[in-house]
């Protein structure tokens, strides 16, 4: 393309917006083959690195005589990756198209599949799970979309993989569509009105209803994998559109005297903002405007009720922000409002707990004990926590829960909590910001589990507990 | 080596190709030249561009999304952290670093001081560049000198002349003199493979080491910077932008760079496939000839391991096409320190580079 044509392109185009999905699978499935053709067909690649890739792909002797390119390599980051031909670790890359801007979270499928597939999903839009044609689901699927429906990831995009192999047949897609579904229905994965469930039959190797439909799959009318992507709602999207603001107070914007000289130099009434005095946060979900009736929820006091009367941005003052923009909110009344602090719509949140129920998706080779003390980061708040019990752990193949005394590391259990101070925790399934928190190892702050809150305390007569 | 080889052919026939003959422009366009161009990428209706055009039925931006996240990093460092820091070097990307930080805390202040390491080969016009920022916005400077540090002999200069990896030990260095416990950076992920594997806060030890092995779980938007006495961290709010994002927010957001950013004549020899600036410290050898050519750079480092391309991008509106058309990675086409092995920036992360 010529930069005139480019710069052409560039005028017209429409703001692009962003979209964040991770992939799940094993090398075996065909997944960094799958990545690589995403990255390569949308032309993310630049020489360099496609030379670079080559160079290494040559000098392992990869391809044979044919002189192929290993499209694993693009995502292997480490020396150690390289060395071991394995990906260990997440790794985040970049692509766009006219329409969106991706980041991609690749996210190894085979060693520490659990911890590396929830730090990829709990921030994704959309995860891609691949099945190899010839396999269709196994367990290893089964465990993906068990985890993928507690992270509540709102689409889920399973990849028939290898189509090639199986002769673009018809019914062994159907039947691994059917399979597929069915794991659905049991996990209430696409049939619970917060997610929905994609088949997509493709071929990674040579491109079939990767970025384009393909003319091999006649019988398959949807859209192509990229196409998908492009389309889909983003989390933030859905979230904007929540009834229920949700701001974790970050912190108290109040200069005082110290008005940054570069505003002051550019206009700014230095009266008027000598008693400036704004809480600076990033909206979770919802969206909020000058005039609402807010809550002000403070760990231990009554949730107190003003009104916002500004929202401020960089200079900028607006009358309405969504999620997830960060923004800075002025209220009518000098309440006492301080980090760890959550603002809400008024009359949208349940009263605060102490007692935290929960789902944990233990991510530490330290096992969980009960008795043990840790740390809660919830929001913007880090509260001192006692781990009452373990409520058993979930087979993820069979979906069931076992009796568990402990927690190691991939295992997702239930566990209770008693919190040194009440949260305002929200059901994670229809919360997903504050409905989420941290468990951190008050003796070397590493971060032992993500966590899920599975019901308002006021639930805890559910038999689920009765343990 | 081979392999050292192999990647001078590459970038030389990139020259090779790429040479075409540009006329001659003024020295050093200076970036607030250029008019920025409203609308032209976001649908903006303020200059402040941002959440000021966003209604709650439309969509953010991508631009918009990137700077809701980094700004909601930068706030949660201040935040958590005792005596935060920020790398400046005059470089692009810690320039739109502090352009961050300066809406985050609007009205007020950036709240942390600014921190350099100086090789002593930087390019005059940075220096004066970010000595003027730090004046504009009333920060406090802090320089780490690695001239200091070879003139007391606890660094000694490398063969190939190259500073940039040098920097660590100062940087450390200031780092633990300060007392700094967290300290932002402009790393962002699609820079180098090393780095797409870097955590938003990323934790070092007490010898300032980076552990890529045994990362902590980033989830959601929920940041865990918790260390003992010695470590500290790296934040790096801008982890999820690309090159492109990063030029289009600066044309969005009409931030003043230097201008050697910007297509302008300069006195240049070839070295290592790259066009190599004559100055104090970047001398060529006999049989190097010295050329006029028009060249911006991609990447402003040290002198003498960073090279221009050749460029007839006067404005920020033609550097944004510029690098959407390009077919070479920033780092790629221009610094010598990461041509050294395919793994030299994890090499150096894990010593305590940026």
């Amino acid at each position: 393309m010529s930069t005139d044509t480019l710069a052409a392109d560039l005028e017209t185009a429409l703001p692009t917006t962003l979209f964040r999905f991770a992939t799940a699978g094993s090398v075996d499935d065909g997944k960094s083959t799958l990545v690589g053709r995403l990255l390569h067909d949308s032309k993310a690649i630049l020489a360099d690195t496609l030379d670079a890739v080559a160079r290494t792909s040559a000098d392992r002797g990869f391809g044979g005589a044919a002189g192929g390119i290993d499209l694993a390599l693009l995502t292997d980051g480490l020396r150690a990756e390289r060395e071991q031909g394995i990906t260990i670790d997440v790794a985040y890359r970049y692509f766009a198209t006219d329409r969106r801007s991706f980041i991609l979270a690749d996210c190894p499928g085979h060693v520490q599949y659990t911890k590396n597939t929830v730090t990829g999903a709990s921030t994704a839009d959309a995860v891609v799970v691949l099945i190899d044609a010839r396999k269709g689901v196994l367990e290893q699927t089964r465990r993906h979309l068990s985890v993928l429906q507690l992270l509540r990831v709102a689409h889920v995009i399973v990849a028939v993989n290898k189509i090639d192999l199986v002769d673009f047949s018809e019914s062994v897609f159907r039947e691994i569509e059917a399979d597929v579904q069915q794991v659905g229905r049991e996990l209430g994965l696409g049939s619970d009105g917060i997610t929905d469930l994609l088949v997509i039959p493709v071929s990674a190797l040579d491109g079939d209803n990767v970025v384009d439909r393909s003319e091999r799959t006649p019988w398959y009318t949807g859209p192509a994998l990229l196409e998908v992507l492009e389309t889909l709602p983003a989390a933030d999207e859905l979230e904007s559109h929540l009834e229920s603001f949700r701001f974790p107070v970050q912190l108290v914007i109040r200069p005082q005297g110290a008005l940054a000289p570069d505003a002051v130099a550019a206009g700014l009434d230095v009266e008027a903002y000598r008693d400036y005095r704004a809480y600076a946060g990033q909206i979770t979900e919802g969206s909020v405007k000058v005039g609402d009736q807010v809550s002000v929820l403070t760990p231990g006091q009554d949730p107190r009720t003003t009104t916002v009367v500004g929202i401020d941005f960089a200079g900028a003052s607006l009358e309405e922000a969504a999620a997830p923009q960060s923004v800075a909110i002025r209220l009518a009344e000098e309440f006492d409002v301080a980090r760890g602090d959550t603002i809400a719509a008024a009359g949208t949140v349940r009263e605060a707990s102490a007692d935290l129920y929960a789902s944990l998706c233990w991510l530490s080779p330290k096992p969980l004990r009960e008795g043990q003390k840790v740390l809660v980061k919830h929001g913007t708040r880090t509260v001192q926590a006692l781990v009452r019990n373990v409520g058993g752990k979930l087979d993820l193949a069979s979906f069931k829960l076992e009796p568990a005394s402990t927690l190691e590391l991939n295992d997702i259990g239930h566990a209770q909590l008693r919190l040194a101070a009440p949260l305002p925790l929200e059901n994670y399934l229809h919360h997903r910001r504050t409905g989420a928190f941290l468990v951190i190892d008050p003796l070397d702050g590493n971060t032992l589990a993500a966590g899920l809150v599975k019901d308002h305390p006021g639930d805890h007569e559910d038999e689920r507990y009765s343990i | 080596m081979s392999t050292q080889t192999t990647n001078e052919d590459l970038e030389l026939s990139v020259l090779e190709t790429d040479a075409t003959e540009t006329p001659n422009a003024a020295q050093g366009v200076a970036s607030g030249l250029s008019e920025p161009r409203a609308g032209l990428i976001e649908d903006q209706s303020s200059g402040e561009g941002a959440g000021a055009a966003f209604g709650g039925s439309s969509r953010l931006s991508s631009l918009d999304t990137l700077e809701s996240e980094a700004i909601h990093i930068i706030r949660e460092v201040v935040a958590e952290f005792e005596k935060p820091a920020l790398l400046f070097s005059g470089g692009k990307d810690s320039v739109v670093m502090l352009h961050l930080a300066t809406k985050a805390f609007w009205p007020g202040k950036v709240p942390f001081p600014v921190l350099h390491v100086d090789t002593g080969h930087n390019f005059p016009e940075v220096i004066d560049f970010r000595d003027r920022t730090v004046e504009r916005l009333g920060l406090k400077l802090v320089v780490g000198s690695v001239q200091e540090f070879i003139d007391r002999g606890e660094l000694a200069e490398r063969a190939d002349g190259t500073r940039n990896p040098l920097q660590t030990v100062p940087l450390l260095d200031a780092i633990q003199q300060n007392k700094f416990d967290a300290v932002f950076g402009g790393g962002r992920r699609d820079e180098d493979k090393a780095r797409a594997k870097e955590r938003i806060l990323s934790l070092r030890d007490e010898f300032g080491q980076w552990d890529p092995r045994n990362q902590r779980p980033e989830l959601w938007n929920l940041y865990n910077g918790r260390h003992t006495v010695g470590q500290h961290v790296r934040a790096f709010p801008i982890s999820n932008w690309t090159e492109l994002d990063i030029w289009r927010y600066i044309e969005r957001e009409n931030i003043e760079l230097p201008g050697l950013y910007y297509a302008h004549e300069r006195e240049v020899f070839a070295r290592d496939g790259m066009w190599r600036a004559v100055g104090e410290v970047s001398q060529p050898l006999p049989h190097e000839d010295v050329i006029t050519k028009t060249v911006r750079y991609r990447t402003v480092g040290d002198m003498s391991c960073t090279g221009a391309v050749e460029s007839d991008a006067y404005t920020v509106a033609d550097v944004v096409v510029e690098v959407a058309a390009s077919t070479l990675t920033e780092r790629g086409a221009t610094r010598a320190d990461d041509r050294i092995s395919e793994a030299a920036m994890e090499d150096r992360k894990k010593d305590g580079y940026f």
